[in-house]
């Protein structure tokens, strides 16, 4: 852009792809932006003057790297498509180039912020096609039901914290991230990092949960019930809060269903549907919770299914911590668990000095056999198959391909934020330019597991 | 390790493997449809040799025999136990006299009960299995495309995921296209999700669905060409360097078949 500020039409001297020019349509159309608005003419009586905004990738209220392109009248949003793959990194054609157990490592970085549910459904999908579901050992499913809450959890705080920063609520972004910190400090714990924790792999878990987690986990349930209840005080029935989100971006049953879209935003339509109840796995049946439903099918329904969701998950975390019995967190078959557990050394997590002393001095076979399972890895039978789990953001699924092979085959994620976000144009069109950032604040699409 | 995991031909009857089309009787029963009885054939996916699929150097590592083919799951028989001879006989019933030609095969794969159409039938399949109400099917969970190079004349394999929250079923439909005449028809109309989803299929493996509204390429950029994630498109991995050391890319390392 020149410095120059143009006063009227007349003064108009921009490069040749900046000037006005006529479509096939026989519109006009002008290119322009911050300080060229004198230039532009309104459209002579009897013509449709219209606006179209290219809203990101870079854009603080896209909830990531999302650009939208919006066709406005005024500030009425009469057509609005989404552009992505600006966060493609062909995670799915990486991971046919690696091993099974390799892939775990993958696909926690689909979905970054609930990492966990992509590792569960993977890891769920693999045991299906070598059917061994049956064979996980009863603390390795406790294991992974804690940590598929926690990770729902941590997922849905972001969820309300980057809608109301999004909104304008920046305390609700300021107390969500707070929340969020207290549950990657307790998967920190867990798994030794933050995020993309690679710590639910085929067959059970990576590493046996640290001595005296439940009480820290029981800690972290007492410290969140507080705060959850802060930003239900906070959002709830708040005027502002309710202005910005009652009966906007509305998308019923049917719409939902038609365009695919599930979790909270079905749930928020009034539709009980939760996959924890309907098809469970890793005993979700032994567990008491309520599926939460609004019946407002807007974006203030889809906050407080959210925020009940939060209760929910602690109480499954309340009951999983009960059902915690010592025992193997690995399938017993030593043809696909790592020879040893992951200890925590002088020098970070890494194999147990016992178990390299024994391979090192003692088994040259455990050696063969360690060696062996790590860098070749282990064989999947061919044929495919489909697993599904709930994730924060609804039905989050894989299909796994093996060709009988150490690799997958073909590894697709059907991640819920990509369906989802297809529902923006339904949700949108007609509505404010405003209610259009409600409206995917309230989809909570995460552009890594929508982009993969 | 031992290729114990993989089909072993022992179990399976054996049957002639041919790659075409199976030929459907017309004389069969709709018992018949989809079953072996009516000509559905395991089919021959890829064959795989030698241990660690070295070419053009030799293996000494006393594997190099190796041979094994990656077979299709057989077709399933009657009665196939549960809802699923339910949901064969109302989507049979449902298709009337276009149900031979439509239904290739009925399998069991990874415990999921599939079905396996022929690609100009398949709308009517999805909208069959969508719409009546002893099937209902109400949400599908998009399509993913599988690049079989080898499975000739079925080159490109597209599946789609079908949940029935009315009856709580899950049932997968497979269809096939050739690889040198990638149509497939959109079914965007039967199920409004599959808009991005076939919009993915066609940017990452090259399958045209005929009749999508709107069929460009949805996360690579506009003008990239080819479709990457077909099995003849490259990685792109560039061998990484570290104290004089070189780890070759992931596509160049040892694999084991």
């Amino acid at each position: 852009m020149s410095d120059t500020t143009y006063t009227s039409a007349a003064d108009f001297d921009e490069p040749i792809e900046n000037q006005p020019f006529d479509t096939t349509e026989g519109e006009r159309v002008f290119t322009v932006t911050g300080g060229d608005w004198d230039t532009v003419t309104p459209a002579p009586d009897g013509e449709k003057d219209r606006l179209v905004v290219n809203m990101g990738p870079q854009h603080p209220s896209t909830h990531g790297v999302l650009r939208m392109i919006v066709e406005l009248d005024g500030e009425t949003v009469e057509k609005m498509r989404c552009a992505i793959g600006y966060l493609h990194t062909g995670i799915e054609k990486n991971m046919e180039f690696r091993t099974w157990t390799q892939g775990s490592t993958f696909v926690t970085r689909m979905d970054y912020v609930a990492g966990v549910h992509n590792e569960l459904v993977y890891s769920l999908g693999v045991e299906k096609l070598m059917g061994i579901e049956d064979q996980i050992p009863e603390r390795a499913n406790v294991i992974r039901v804690i940590m598929s809450e926690l990770s729902r959890i941590s997922s849905h705080v972001v969820a309300i914290a980057t809608g109301g920063m999004e909104l304008g609520a920046l305390t609700g972004m300021t107390a969500g991230f707070r929340d969020r910190e207290i549950v990657l400090d307790v998967l920190e714990a867990i798994t030794g990092l933050r995020m993309n924790h690679a710590y639910i792999r085929p067959g059970g878990v990576a590493v046996d949960l640290p001595n005296g987690i439940e009480k820290t986990l029981t800690d972290m349930i007492a410290l969140l019930r507080k705060r959850f209840r802060d930003v239900e005080n906070m959002l709830v029935g708040n005027a502002i809060w309710l202005g910005r989100t009652q009966g906007i971006g509305y998308l019923d049953v049917a719409g939902c269903l038609a365009l695919g879209v599930t979790g909270p935003i079905l749930r928020a339509a009034g539709l009980p549907w939760d996959l924890r109840k309907e098809q469970p796995y890793c005993g979700f049946e032994n567990y008491e919770f309520e599926v939460p439903t609004q019946t407002t099918a807007d974006c203030y329904g889809r906050f407080l299914v959210r925020l009940d969701e939060l209760q929910q998950s602690l109480n499954i975390i309340e009951q999983a911590v009960d059902k915690l019995t010592p025992g193997p967190v690995v399938v017993e078959d030593k043809k696909i668990s790592w020879p040893s557990q992951l200890v925590v050394g002088l020098d970070g997590q890494g194999n147990s000095l016992d178990h390299i002393r024994h391979i090192m001095g003692q088994s040259m076979e455990g050696l063969i056999h360690h060696f062996k399972l790590v860098t070749e890895g282990f064989r999947v039978p061919a044929g495919q198959a489909y697993a599904a789990v709930e994730s924060a953001k609804g039905e989050l699924g894989i299909h796994l391909v093996s060709d009988g092979g150490t690799r997958p085959y073909r590894a697709h994620m059907r991640d819920p934020s990509f369906t989802n976000l297809q529902s923006v144009a339904a949700m949108t069109e007609g509505g404010m330019l405003s209610d259009a950032i409600a409206s995917v604040a309230s989809i909570d699409p995460v552009m890594g597991g929508v982009d993969r | 390790m031992s290729d114990d995991s993989t089909v072993n031909p022992a179990e399976q009857p054996e049957q002639p493997e041919v790659a075409g089309v199976p030929a459907t009787s017309d004389a069969a029963s709709p018992q018949a449809i989809g079953t072996a009885g009516a000509g559905a054939q395991q089919r021959v996916l890829d064959d795989r040799s030698g241990a660690f699929g070295i070419q053009g150097s030799p293996d000494v590592s006393g594997y190099g025999m190796l041979d094994r083919a990656v077979r299709s799951a057989p077709p399933a028989e009657r009665p196939f136990g549960g809802w699923y001879d339910t949901v064969a006989d109302e989507l049979i019933a449902d298709l009337g006299t276009s149900a031979g030609q439509a239904i290739e095969q009925f399998s069991f794969e990874g415990g999921d009960f599939t079905i396996h159409v022929n690609r100009e039938n398949l709308p009517a399949v999805l909208q069959s299995l969508r719409d009546k109400e002893t099937l209902r099917f109400e949400l599908s969970l998009g399509v993913s495309g599988v690049h079989w190079p080898a499975d000739a004349g079925r080159e490109l394999h597209a599946v789609y995921h079908l949940r029935s929250l009315t009856h709580k079923r899950f049932i997968r439909v497979e269809t096939t296209c050739p690889d040198s005449d990638p149509h497939i028809p959109s079914t965007v109309q039967v199920y409004p999700t599959h808009d991005w989803h076939e919009r993915e299929t066609w940017d990452m493996f090259g399958i045209v669905f005929d009749g999508h509204p709107h069929l460009t390429r949805i996360l690579m950029p506009d003008d990239w060409p080819g479709h990457p994630q077909r099995k003849d498109y490259p990685l792109g991995g560039i061998p990484v360097e570290y104290k004089g050391a070189t780890t070759p890319a992931p596509d160049h390392r040892r694999s084991y078949n």
